[in-house]
């Protein structure tokens, strides 16, 4: 039956109905925009239009000065302070979400029991962002770099929890089951079967929650009073522009660094 | 003297009914085959023997022991004893051929000692040995994902024999291979069979295969063990039986 309804369209019908609704959709696109913009009073043009603008007060305020450069050491010195917290937080949380990740995940789950806890908890964690970690933490440890591991830790945690979850299904479902067969104990499985199979996509994980919490950092920095972020903010609320300006040139620069690292160091294990 | 007696096996997903009073005894060193459409309780089957899915109804004995009473060590033991090779190989594919092989033993050993993948010389002499068996001494140490789909089935029928079992349970093991590939496989299969005495209890898709293999066929369908018999006695009838009559059409011609 269906065979014989597409043979009475013809090719050229086809493809005009389906140009048609492209075209629809798009100026569909174009009516919604246009209708945010009237419902919110913003104007694309103007936008668009203060760019040079824009480009020319950044250039006149934001280029670090001569004194911002002699501050450059005290910037590094507080980055590296944030990229170890960054590391520290990441590897403690991948620990944790390691055991909840075995107990949570399909494969490898002791009970349902364990299993709906796990999976709870780590989706709890997950759905909290890191801000409102460090805004809860804040409340309970005032301000100081503990109060920001604490926050990179939960929220590093939750979504670690998940990842390792799905890594451990997709990876060693299929052996678990041989290793179960031949008799293996439970002990056995998760040192023989899951970890080799899911080990290296686990640290490519643990590798890119480094990065993203680099970047965290400098928000959660900027609300715990710590790290990097609480330079940033020290330099803004001074007024001193170029300074700030550095401090957010320094980050971009590490974090692509890390970047680059971490992607050497995924393709040597993946 | 029977190894396996499986008697009056029922399994049910929720309401439907994946075996039904599934009666049959194997004899030691007997190359079983067992075919049906899919979804006719095949793999349940395989995988009721050795509790990899635990049967609604009914009783299995293996070597003696009452298979679906069995807990804890008991049912390592049990399983230990019972070999198994899967259609998509199951490997642990970034180990080496020689690590997934002593996986075989795994069933013998104490926890800590599995754990820390500790196996004793005799276990890695013998590994090698069953590799050399299944020609497979080039790869001892090589990675498995580095290994053609015909190598990785002899990797897991190498782990499966280093278990000393008394019999190999496959599941559908050529069903992802090319032909020759699974000429080479069915064929070690029967020289398993052959040379060792033991037991090859075979899921296949693949009637032709069944009966140019098998020395007894058991028929699948809708759960129910519809045929029992050498290869002789599976006619058109009982294959039409078996497939219905569209998919029996197909196979005979």
């Amino acid at each position: 039956m269906s065979s014989l309804l597409i043979e009475k369209t013809s090719p050229t019908a086809y493809f005009r109905k389906q140009k048609l609704t492209l075209t629809l959709f798009l100026l569909g696109m174009i009516f919604v925009s246009w209708g945010a913009s009237v419902l919110t009073q913003f104007d694309l043009f103007d936008a668009f239009a203060a760019i040079p603008r824009v480009a020319a007060w950044m250039t006149a305020n934001l280029l670090p000065d001569a004194k911002a450069w002699s501050r450059l050491p005290r910037i590094l010195d507080k980055l590296w302070d944030t990229i170890l917290m960054s590391v520290m937080a990441s590897v403690a949380a991948s620990v944790v979400s390691f055991v909840f990740a075995i107990l949570g995940s399909v494969t490898t789950r002791p009970n349902g029991v364990f299993a709906f806890l796990a999976r709870t908890i780590a989706s709890i964690n997950r759905n909290i962002p890191v801000a409102a970690w460090a805004m809860i933490f804040l409340l309970s440890f005032g301000q100081s770099s503990f109060t920001g591991f604490l926050a990179l830790f939960f929220a590093t945690f939750g979504f670690l929890t998940r990842a390792f979850m799905e890594t451990i299904d997709e990876a060693s479902a299929s052996s678990v089951e041989a290793l179960r067969a031949a008799g293996a104990s439970y002990s056995q499985v998760i040192a023989q079967a899951v970890i080799p199979a899911s080990l290296p996509q686990m640290m490519s994980w643990v590798l890119y929650m480094v990065e993203t919490n680099i970047r965290s950092a400098t928000l959660v920095g900027l609300l715990t009073g710590s790290g990097i972020g609480f330079m940033f903010s020290v330099y803004y609320k001074s007024l001193q522009y170029r300074s700030a300006s550095l401090v957010v040139l320094s980050i971009v620069v590490v974090v692509l660094a890390i970047e680059l690292i971490s992607n050497a160091v995924r393709r040597v294990i993946l | 003297m029977a190894l396996l007696e499986v008697e009056r096996l029922t399994k049910f997903y929720g309401d439907s009914r994946a075996l039904s009073d599934v009666t049959f005894k194997i004899k030691k060193g007997q190359f079983v085959a067992v075919i049906g459409p899919s979804g006719s309780g095949k793999t349940t089957l395989i995988r009721c023997i050795n509790r990899l899915i635990d049967a609604s109804d009914g009783s299995i004995r293996y070597d003696k022991e009452d298979i679906l009473a069995l807990k804890g060590a008991a049912l390592r033991h049990a399983r230990a004893k019972i070999g198994m090779i899967f259609q998509h190989y199951n490997l642990v594919y970034r180990l080496t051929v020689i690590e997934n092989v002593l996986h075989g033993r795994l069933g013998y050993k104490s926890s800590i000692a599995g754990v820390l993948g500790m196996y004793t010389e005799e276990e890695k002499t013998k590994a090698v040995e069953v590799l050399q068996l299944l020609g497979l001494e080039d790869y001892v140490y090589r990675r498995c994902d580095q290994l053609s789909g015909g190598q990785k089935q002899r990797v897991g029928i190498a782990r499966a024999l280093v278990q000393d079992p008394r019999m190999i349970l496959c599941d559908e093991p050529i069903s992802s291979l090319d032909p020759s590939s699974a000429k080479i496989i069915m064929d070690y299969l029967r020289r398993i069979q052959k040379d060792l005495g033991i037991t090859i209890l075979v899921n296949l898709h693949q009637v032709d295969v069944a009966k140019r293999y098998a020395e007894r066929i058991l028929g699948f369908n809708a759960g129910h063990l519809v045929f029992d018999g050498p290869p002789s006695e599976l006619n058109k009838k009982r294959i039409h039986e078996i497939y219905g009559t569209e998919a029996g059409e197909l196979i005979i011609d």
